[in-house]
């Protein structure tokens, strides 16, 4: 009920007081962390911390125990790698129809907080008795894909990181069995990672786009599929 | 003390008189498999259960036979693709699943959707979780062996399904949501007939408090059974009614709405302090009456107006990474997603409800009975696509 004019100066101090917060709690990590806190970023409520891989658990167990954050929300990994099959996993068939050029992939931009490195851990958590959050992001040496595990301080990031190791082929040190969670047992490669082709989009052309191409005459009596919005 | 500590301490005193038992008359382990094929595991879900006598020792969920491979599927396709797959996540609540990625794209866009369009996705967004949790009621009773419910919760379901097909064209897949508002305006006569549907589900959720909550087998099957303490369900990421039902006051909807016009009504967030099979079923009771509440002032109210905003045809999302979780049937769905300022998700991150509702199930199957593995999976509540994604 907050949409009224003159509620609205009160609105821009609740967000000036969120912002303090927000810079109160990066001060805190930073005095627990030191150096390790390598860069954070807010926008919107959403607040972004990136720190060094060796300090990957010690943010987690000051979240945890420290800021009152005890909610566990999601652990995962983004491969900053733009797709070396183009600008998407098309069929050659299909960039024939798009006349795409083949040519030499885009360089690696980052996003929120940065980022140095390929593989970038991510994680959320949330403290439910104040609504607050923080989304947590740890750069991975391509060469060494290897970070402490969360599980001692959060038990609920034990999937998520057999989903990590799985599907980017990360390591959690300290992990009590990184074994598949939804791949068979005998499944080789990371299928998440961009440079992981989707085979069945690589050898099959998009139905849609063929279906525009061969859609029969209005009146020819063609069967009606495909094309019609 | 409380009823429920008594509870509490009863069953552990009642599990360690059977551990001597057991020691003292040696007996062996065994391995039991319950699925990938069972009732209370609402898709494919695997548990391999090592058993002392009937005791649980050990329980082990096996996934991915359903596993779809979304968040790579949505780095190939456009943005409004996306909700296509995204319907099949929680499959008995579709709508709701569509609404935290539309609001994340929207988001990076500084798109924001006329009020109208607001206004009805969030009925769409309640009537989705009236659909869900409805079968959850009668599914619940099938667990510890009653039929009847489970008919009538089918029967009720069926006239919410029949709105939102109504309004959507799809009874379990709508795929109507769009990026800057919806895909139509609702027929005539829409209105009226939701609130007919709303006292149908009232009168449901009355008969189902009549019929099972107060059953006597009911309340033992269910009662002391499955306890997780807050702290321990926070840790796991529980979230939904199942958290709510260990006591923890906290509801997306109304602790950060975003895009949805929740706060503009009155309703009430529904807690119970017990942490146990029952206080899970009795939240989600609760809920599905409280949604009912929510979606009839919602239908006084819609504001009149357009239901699209201005969005570019072909709709590129600006660079950017954006977070936002929604408070869905199942619990807090949300999509991380990352754009490079191109027609598709560069990365698309999905935190689905049911997952990490049902980590916890290691921790919570030690030293159960066999029977109540059953009962305490039902409660839980998941949806096998929750889970695989």
């Amino acid at each position: 009920m907050s949409s009224t004019d003159t509620e609205a100066p009160e609105a821009d101090a609740v967000d000036a007081s969120a912002d303090e917060a927000v810079e109160a709690l990066v001060a805190r990590l930073r005095i627990t962390l030191g150096d390790a806190l390598v860069e954070s970023d807010a926008d919107g409520g959403l607040v972004w911390v990136r720190v060094q891989r060796d300090a990957w658990a010690d943010l987690a167990n000051c979240l945890s125990h420290r800021e009152g954050f005890g909610f566990f929300n999601f652990l995962s990994a983004i491969d900053w790698m733009p797709s070396p099959f183009g600008r998407e996993m098309d069929s050659a068939v299909d960039n024939v129809l798009n006349a795409v050029e083949p040519g030499e992939p885009a360089a690696t931009e980052t996003g929120a907080a940065g980022g140095d490195t390929r593989f970038q851990l991510l994680a959320r958590v949330n403290d439910v008795s104040t609504g607050r959050s923080v989304i947590a992001k740890a750069d991975l040496p391509e060469d060494d894909l290897r970070a402490p595990s969360w599980v001692p301080t959060y038990p609920g990031a034990d999937w998520h990181e057999r989903e990590a190791w799985e599907m980017f082929g990360i390591d959690f040190d300290g992990h009590p069995g990184l074994r598949h969670l939804y791949l068979p047992g005998e499944f080789e490669g990371h299928p998440l990672r961009k440079d992981y082709p989707l085979l069945a989009r690589r050898v099959k052309p998009w139905p849609g786009l063929v279906d525009v191409e061969l859609m029969p005459e209005p009146g020819e009596g063609g069967d009606g599929k495909g094309g019609a919005s | 003390m409380t009823v429920t500590e008594r509870q509490q301490l009863s069953y552990i005193a009642a599990q360690a008189a059977d551990a001597r038992v057991n020691l003292e008359i040696e007996t062996e382990g065994m391995t039991l498999n319950i699925g990938p094929q069972h009732p209370a595991t609402h898709g494919t879900l695997r548990i391999v259960a090592k058993l002392d006598g009937e005791q649980v020792v050990s329980a082990e969920p096996v996934m991915g036979y359903m596993h779809r491979g979304y968040e790579k599927l949505a780095e190939v396709r456009t943005y409004p693709q996306v909700t296509t797959l995204i319907n099949r996540i929680d499959w008995l609540g579709s709508f709701a699943n569509e609404v935290p990625f539309i609001l994340a794209a929207e988001r990076l866009m500084e798109v924001e959707a006329p009020p109208r369009a607001q206004w009805i996705r969030t009925i769409l967004f309640e009537l989705s979780r009236i659909a869900n949790i409805t079968l959850f009621l009668g599914d619940m009773a099938v667990q510890v062996g009653a039929i009847t419910p489970v008919f009538f919760a089918f029967r009720d379901r069926e006239h919410v399904l029949n709105q939102i097909e109504a309004a959507t064209g799809g009874r379990f897949h709508p795929n109507f949501d769009r990026i800057g508002g919806l895909k139509d305006d609702l027929p005539a006569g829409w209105v009226a007939e939701t609130r007919q549907a709303m006292r149908k589900i009232r009168t449901f959720c009355d008969q189902i408090e009549e019929l099972v909550e107060g059953n006597e087998i009911f309340q033992a099957r269910t009662r002391g059974i499955g306890v997780i303490p807050a702290d321990i369900g926070l840790s796991y990421g529980l979230s939904g009614a199942n958290i709510r039902a260990s006591g923890v006051d906290w509801d997306l909807r109304r602790d950060s709405p975003c895009g949805l016009v929740h706060d503009q009504v009155d309703w009430k967030v529904w807690t119970h302090p017990d942490g146990d099979s029952f206080a899970r079923f009795w939240v989600r009771l609760q809920e599905t009456r409280e949604a009912t509440k929510i979606v009839d002032q919602l239908l006084d109210a819609i504001p009149s107006g357009p239901i699209m905003a201005k969005v570019p045809v072909i709709i590129k999302v600006p660079a950017g990474e954006a977070y936002v979780e929604t408070e869905n049937p199942l619990g807090v769905m949300g999509y991380y997603v990352v754009s490079k300022g191109d027609v598709y998700p560069f990365r698309v991150k999905i935190r689905s409800a049911s997952f990490s509702n049902v980590s916890i199930t290691p921790w919570l199957l030690k030293g159960v009975y066999v029977p109540d593995i059953i009962t305490i999976l039902g409660s839980l509540y998941f949806i096998l696509g929750d889970i695989d994604r």
